[in-house]
């Protein structure tokens, strides 16, 4: 147990590579990449926990200075998934551009020299 | 290279990565037993230093703050790209049309023909997002919460506009030019807020406002200010970013209209 949640992030990591190396649709490789990253949250905030009687490192309801997990990677995880949807939708709409000029969004029929 | 091949290579140097990302992760310390040093020193110091009771907050605004602003700028440049890749699209087809200028514009209105009682009871959903979100945006310092959150949250209400009611009344509650000063509003408070601190004698970003009184709403200095700036742009910027899809689905269903 004690490195399950590191072994799932590389699963996630690995799993989502295989989806973008293989993938044949330019909507599911945007989605894989969303999987690769979030294999990065997920190690972020696993290297921050701490058991039990630590909590979110938020002390509105507990005295400042009880036991609390890392804030820096919550932070981190924080600003991270934010700018992904944004960029998530700057990848979209690159799809939408590429439909409208090719009408085809499989990265194999696409050609970097239209003929 | 054939589908195959490719997939065989793949899962061959994807069970490669994945023996070496597992090795590597044995290192680490264990799962539940993080071992410092510098959340435990900012977990501490952060109260009494920024009188915010939110350290993920303080963090992102004020000790990593400079980091902050330029992530703030990635998602301001991609909304900004994102939004030039979609109209120099309409651009291009407007201009294509041009010879049958005399036909009326195709522009269709997506209606999705939501029942009398979702329509009612949407309106009230609308209102409890937006006061949800702007009271996550205003105690990012005191709570849960923050500028980001806040304004995806609060972006999230003209999504339900559009779902309950369709695309026209979501236009008319969205002003595009209203949306973009909001937008750039949003990034360049965050750093006129930092180039304050300059003017009043300290560095970039510096926490310069009076902190005030811990767990009260105008306190933690800066930190309140910019954590609204960073609302804004959020909401504003992911607003755009809808208006923008549903004008490019409303160009793909021209014959849609009611």
């Amino acid at each position: 147990m004690k490195f399950l949640p590191y072994a799932i992030a590389a699963w996630l990591f690995v799993i989502g590579l295989y989806g973008l190396a293989t993938s044949r649709h330019l909507v599911h490789l945007i989605l894989c990449l969303t999987v690769v990253q979030s294999s990065t949250y997920l190690v972020l905030l696993a290297i921050g926990f701490r058991n039990m009687p630590a909590q979110a490192p938020i002390f509105t309801d507990v005295p400042p200075g009880s036991p609390a997990v890392d804030p820096i990677v919550h932070s981190l995880t924080l600003t991270d998934i934010v700018v992904g949807a944004t960029v998530n939708a700057l990848l979209l709409s690159l799809t939408l551009n590429i439909w409208r000029k090719h009408r085809s969004i499989d990265p194999e029929k696409l050609s970097a020299f239209p003929r | 290279m054939n589908a195959a091949a490719r997939h065989v290579l793949i899962i061959l140097f994807g069970l490669g990565l994945l023996g070496f990302l597992l090795w590597g992760m044995t290192g680490l310390s264990p799962f539940g037993q993080y071992p410092g040093p510098y959340g435990d020193v900012l977990n501490s110091v952060a109260t009494a230093e920024r009188h915010t009771l939110n350290v993920v907050t303080a963090i992102n605004f004020d000790y990593r703050g400079f980091d902050t602003l330029g992530e703030e700028f990635i998602l301001f440049a991609s909304v900004a790209g994102a939004l030039l890749l979609m109209r120099h699209e309409q651009t291009e087809q407007e201009e294509a049309c041009e010879p049958h200028a005399t036909r009326e514009p195709i522009v269709g209105i997506i209606d999705p023909g939501a029942s009398d009682l979702t329509r009612a009871s949407a309106f009230v959903f609308i209102a409890a997002i937006l006061v949800f979100g702007c009271y996550i945006v205003l105690t990012g310092h005191l709570g849960v919460g923050g500028g980001f959150q806040g304004g995806v949250i609060l972006s999230s209400a003209w999504l339900l506009v559009f779902l309950a009611y369709g695309s026209k009344p979501f236009r008319q509650w969205s002003n595009q030019s209203a949306l973009e000063w909001f937008e750039a509003a949003g990034a360049g408070g965050y750093a006129l807020i930092g180039c304050f601190a300059l003017f009043v004698g300290g560095n970039f970003l510096k926490n310069v406002l009076p902190l005030g009184q811990t767990g009260h709403l105008l306190s933690s200095g800066t930190i309140f200010p910019i954590s609204c700036a960073v609302g804004v742009e959020v909401a504003a910027g992911f607003v755009l970013l809808y208006e923008e899809f549903f004008r490019a689905l409303e160009r793909e269903q021209p014959l849609r209209r009611p």
